[in-house]
């Protein structure tokens, strides 16, 4: 197992590089100013909200597109939540497809909309993919008895 | 007498023939001065007023003094008593004294009497002479009626014809002219023209020479003149051999012109330019000018000079006054065309933002995840490039919508505390790799008391350095690029470059003066002024494939005005490097309020504001995600937060106690502007009413004027930062109102 400081290293360059491709942006960052002792476990919780949120929503949304009529208000309430979530905890490029979702979703552009819900389920898998890896990263600083490095 | 006798009856003597006679002459005598009292009382009384009473009296007592003495001597021719003899004496004696008195008195008297002849003619020759006066004056005061009477009609109108045709007709009527004629100078001036006539309905454009030696000769005098009937201003009737012409007068009308008023100097005999009238007398009336006539003639004139000039003045203003309107109209709509166009322009403009910005965003978005993704180096390149040119095109957007927003007036600066010194690190980090690779070599030069903290609009002035720097890296091919900053003092604010530019001290702010030299191509001395026109490439700046849209340097100009500060560029001409500079105003930060300064050291873990403590806060949004992160800020910033993710929770939640509300107004299906409105009417008083801030993901103009309309006392742009959460927080407690700036 790596020492505590090669660990911290990666973790800073792992973030470094999340923050670099632009999968999270400033957001992200005052979220972890919000976690302090009093609230030691807040970016986790919220980032766990915002994977059960999504998750829901990506399944409604969906559902909703791959019916015969399809109810666009629904899926603009949907992509709304949606982007608001992502915009909430600085994922970047999830918020970023859903403003052109909503987008294809105001014209009523089917293929628009079905494309952009692959992008968006892609992107989503990529953040939570990358939030979770660096979850782990950090539960393993702390199992090593090292401290979490903030920038 | 003869002796006395017995006889009663008289003897006549021879002669008393004699005796008969005075006899009868005495009683006649007697008669007639008894009378003459009586006449003289009778007409006496009769007469109102006779000033010598008593001489009457004297004089009545001497008359029958006399007369009764007469009458007694009736008795003395015939044998008389000693009685009659007494009375005969007494009356004698009376009427000596008498008579005596009367004729001293009448000494006294007769001059008197004779005074009184020579008084009354004296007073005859007094009334006549009143009476000659009276008959002047009756005329005079008869002229002046008529002048006031005509100056009233000539100036009851503003005519110019009206006036001048009252005047011939009126002084034709006063003084029973038979013809009355005005000769106006023509345009050339070496004319007279026969204008106007009494009887004449249309004159004949009848002309006269103005060089006549009669015409001079009236014009040199100021009053009427009386001038031949033969001269050929006065020849305007058919001349028949019966007639022996009336007399003729001339006088001269001056023209006044507008020109001719100067303030200080009134016009003596600057008026050159006079108008003739002519005044003839009706033929075979044997009638002569009066005085009185010719003073009259003499005033008519001058008011009518005044009445033509007031009638010249007000055709003026009229004029004037028309065109003013006529311009007003024009210049309205050209005001109305333009606001039209701005609008139009706007309506565009806002379309634009939307429209292009969007498919911008798309393009970017995912050319940038393309990126990501396996590519060959082909792909890669092309994926880049397609990068490139959006984010170009993307700049170019932005700047052409901040240029529109700058020129309306509508860009407000952003004003905070910046740190002074990492703008400048950050620029010159920009700019460095791009300068290493055309090997030039950038140096920073920050001078020793420029101020670490200002406050100024941080975002704009890092783009206006970095645009300035930037150019200066684009036109440099090789050699250096030097950045001085420093604080500029009295002297050298004021530039002969800049005339319009007043820099005012004060203590509250400073000029920073940012000077760019470079050792690059320079710009030709004629080129320079049109470097800050937007658009405006000259052939040398295109030729050097800028691959700028000419709209960045326009845009530090006007970021600069914008903080009351002024560029300008310098060089030597082509190929000798540039100097570009510029001073803003910034202001010195306050010392007493740490927490406002940015990069201060990061909060410590268990840090609290100690301004929220326990402060009641309530937190509306549906948004899971989102809800947390809020209440995790405001926790964080140690606050009390309730929340809630439905209108109707929210109603039964809020209290007084709640002192501040977040509520997020994108949520759809909710109108959070109809809660605002429902939360006014809950509490109708701002004390008990609760701070009401919208959360949205927008905060331009139209968002901002609903909150404001519905009554919301501030609106954040979604996701809050820390900070920003802090700030909005000690806003709204301090002065219970935030709008932010877009």
């Amino acid at each position: 197992m790596a020492g505590v400081p090669q660990l911290q290293k990666r973790l800073v360059d792992y973030t470094a590089s999340l923050f670099h491709e632009g999968v999270l942006d400033e957001q992200f960052n005052q979220l972890q100013l919000l976690q302090d002792d009093s609230n030691p476990n807040f970016v986790v919780e919220v980032v766990s909200l915002f994977f059960e949120d999504s998750e829901r929503l990506l399944n409604d949304l969906t559902k909703t597109l791959n019916q015969q009529d399809v109810d666009f208000n629904k899926v603009g309430a949907n992509v709304h939540q949606l982007k608001g979530s992502s915009s909430s905890i600085g994922a970047q490029r999830v918020q970023r497809v859903c403003i052109a979702f909503r987008n294809y979703g105001e014209e009523q552009n089917i293929e628009g909309c079905l494309k952009s819900l692959q992008l968006v389920k892609h992107e989503y898998a990529i953040v939570k993919n990358k939030l979770e890896t660096l979850f782990k990263l950090e539960q393993q600083i702390l199992a090593a008895g090292g401290i979490i490095p903030r920038s | 007498m003869m002796e006395a006798c017995n006889c009663i009856e008289p003897q006549w003597p021879a002669d008393e023939l004699l005796m008969k006679y005075q006899y009868i002459s005495d009683f006649f005598i007697a008669l007639a001065y008894f009378s003459i009292p009586l006449e003289l009382i009778y007409f006496v009384k009769k007469s109102a007023v006779f000033p010598y009473k008593w001489v009457l009296v004297q004089f009545g007592a001497f008359i029958v003094l006399c007369g009764a003495t007469h009458l007694i001597n009736l008795w003395t021719f015939s044998i008389h008593s000693r009685t009659v003899a007494i009375v005969m004496t007494i009356a004698k004696a009376l009427t000596a004294a008498v008579s005596c008195a009367t004729a001293l008195m009448l000494v006294h008297i007769i001059p008197d009497l004779l005074s009184v002849k020579t008084r009354e003619l004296f007073l005859k020759n007094k009334a006549a002479e009143l009476d000659r006066e009276m008959g002047l004056i009756r005329t005079q005061e008869e002229t002046g009626r008529h002048v006031r009477m005509l100056t009233h009609e000539i100036r009851s109108t503003l005519d110019r014809h009206t006036i001048l045709k009252t005047t011939l007709v009126e002084l034709g009527r006063i003084l029973a002219l038979e013809e009355c004629a005005l000769w106006m100078p023509t345009r050339t001036g070496l004319e007279l023209q026969l204008s106007y006539t009494l009887h004449q309905q249309n004159p004949v454009g009848y002309t006269v020479p103005i060089h006549l030696p009669v015409i001079n000769q009236v014009f040199n005098k100021n009053g009427a003149v009386k001038i031949s009937p033969n001269s050929p201003v006065a020849r305007l009737r058919p001349l028949s051999g019966k007639y022996i012409p009336g007399e003729v007068v001339a006088v001269r009308v001056p023209l006044l012109h507008l020109s001719n008023f100067q303030i200080n100097d009134w016009p003596e005999l600057s008026t050159k330019r006079y108008a003739l009238m002519v005044l003839m007398l009706p033929s075979d009336s044997a009638r002569h000018w009066h005085i009185h006539e010719l003073e009259l003639v003499e005033v008519v004139a001058d008011q009518v000079a005044v009445a033509l000039s007031h009638a010249a003045i007000l055709e003026e203003s009229k004029k004037a006054r028309d065109l003013l309107m006529e311009q007003n109209i024009a210049l309205d709509m050209a005001r109305r065309e333009a606001e039209t166009a701005i609008r139009a322009r706007n309506d565009f403009l806002a379309v634009m933002n939307h429209e292009m910005r969007t498919p911008m965003h798309a393009i970017i978005a995912l050319s940038s995840l393309l990126q990501e993704t396996e590519l060959t180096p082909e792909q890669r390149l092309m994926v880049e490039t397609i990068l490139k040119s959006s984010n170009l095109l993307a700049t170019l957007i932005n700047d052409v919508l901040d240029l529109s927003r700058l020129e309306d007036g509508s860009l407000q600066l952003d004003i905070a505390t910046l740190n002074l010194h990492s703008v400048f690190r950050e620029v010159h980090n920009l700019v460095t790799p791009i300068a290493s690779v055309k090997k030039l070599s950038v140096t920073l030069n920050l001078a020793a008391d420029l101020p670490v903290y200002a406050v100024g609009d941080e975002k704009r002035l890092m783009q206006t350095i970095l645009n300035v720097v930037g150019n200066a890296v684009k036109f440099t091919k090789e050699g250096s690029i030097s950045i001085k900053a420093f604080v500029a003092k009295s002297e050298s604010l004021r530039d002969f470059r800049a005339p319009d530019f007043f820099p005012v001290q004060s203590d509250n702010h400073f000029y920073l003066r940012v000077q760019v030299k470079d050792s690059g191509s320079g710009i030709n001395p004629q080129d320079i002024p049109k470097v800050f026109t937007k658009f405006a490439l000259t052939q040398s700046l295109a030729t050097r494939n800028s691959g700028g849209s000419g709209l960045g340097l326009a845009i530090c100009k006007r970021f600069i005005n914008l903080m009351e500060g002024h560029i300008w560029i310098e060089s030597d001409g082509l190929g000798k490097g540039c100097t570009a500079t510029f001073i803003v105003k910034l202001g010195f930060p306050e010392q007493s309020n740490e927490s406002k300064l940015p990069f201060a050291p990061k909060m410590q873990a268990n840090h609290v504001h100690s301004n929220f403590h326990g402060l009641k806060v309530l937190v509306m949004d549906d948004n899971g995600v989102s809800r947390s992160v809020t209440k995790g800020l405001l926790v964080h910033l140690g606050c009390d937060v309730t929340t809630v993710s439905s209108s109707e929770e929210f109603l039964r939640v809020i209290s007084q106690e709640h002192k501040v509300v977040f509520m997020d107004v994108c949520m759809p299906g909710i109108d959070g502007y109809e809660l605002s409105v429902r939360i006014h009417e809950k509490f109708p008083k701002r004390h008990e009413r609760p701070v009401l801030v919208a959360l949205s993901g927008n905060t331009d103009r139209i968002t901002k004027e609903s909150c404001m309309r519905v009554g919301m006392d501030g609106v954040i742009l979604k996701p809050v930062s820390v900070d920003k959460m802090r700030s909005v927080l000690s806003k709204l407690l301090d002065h219970r109102v935030l709008f932010e700036a877009t």
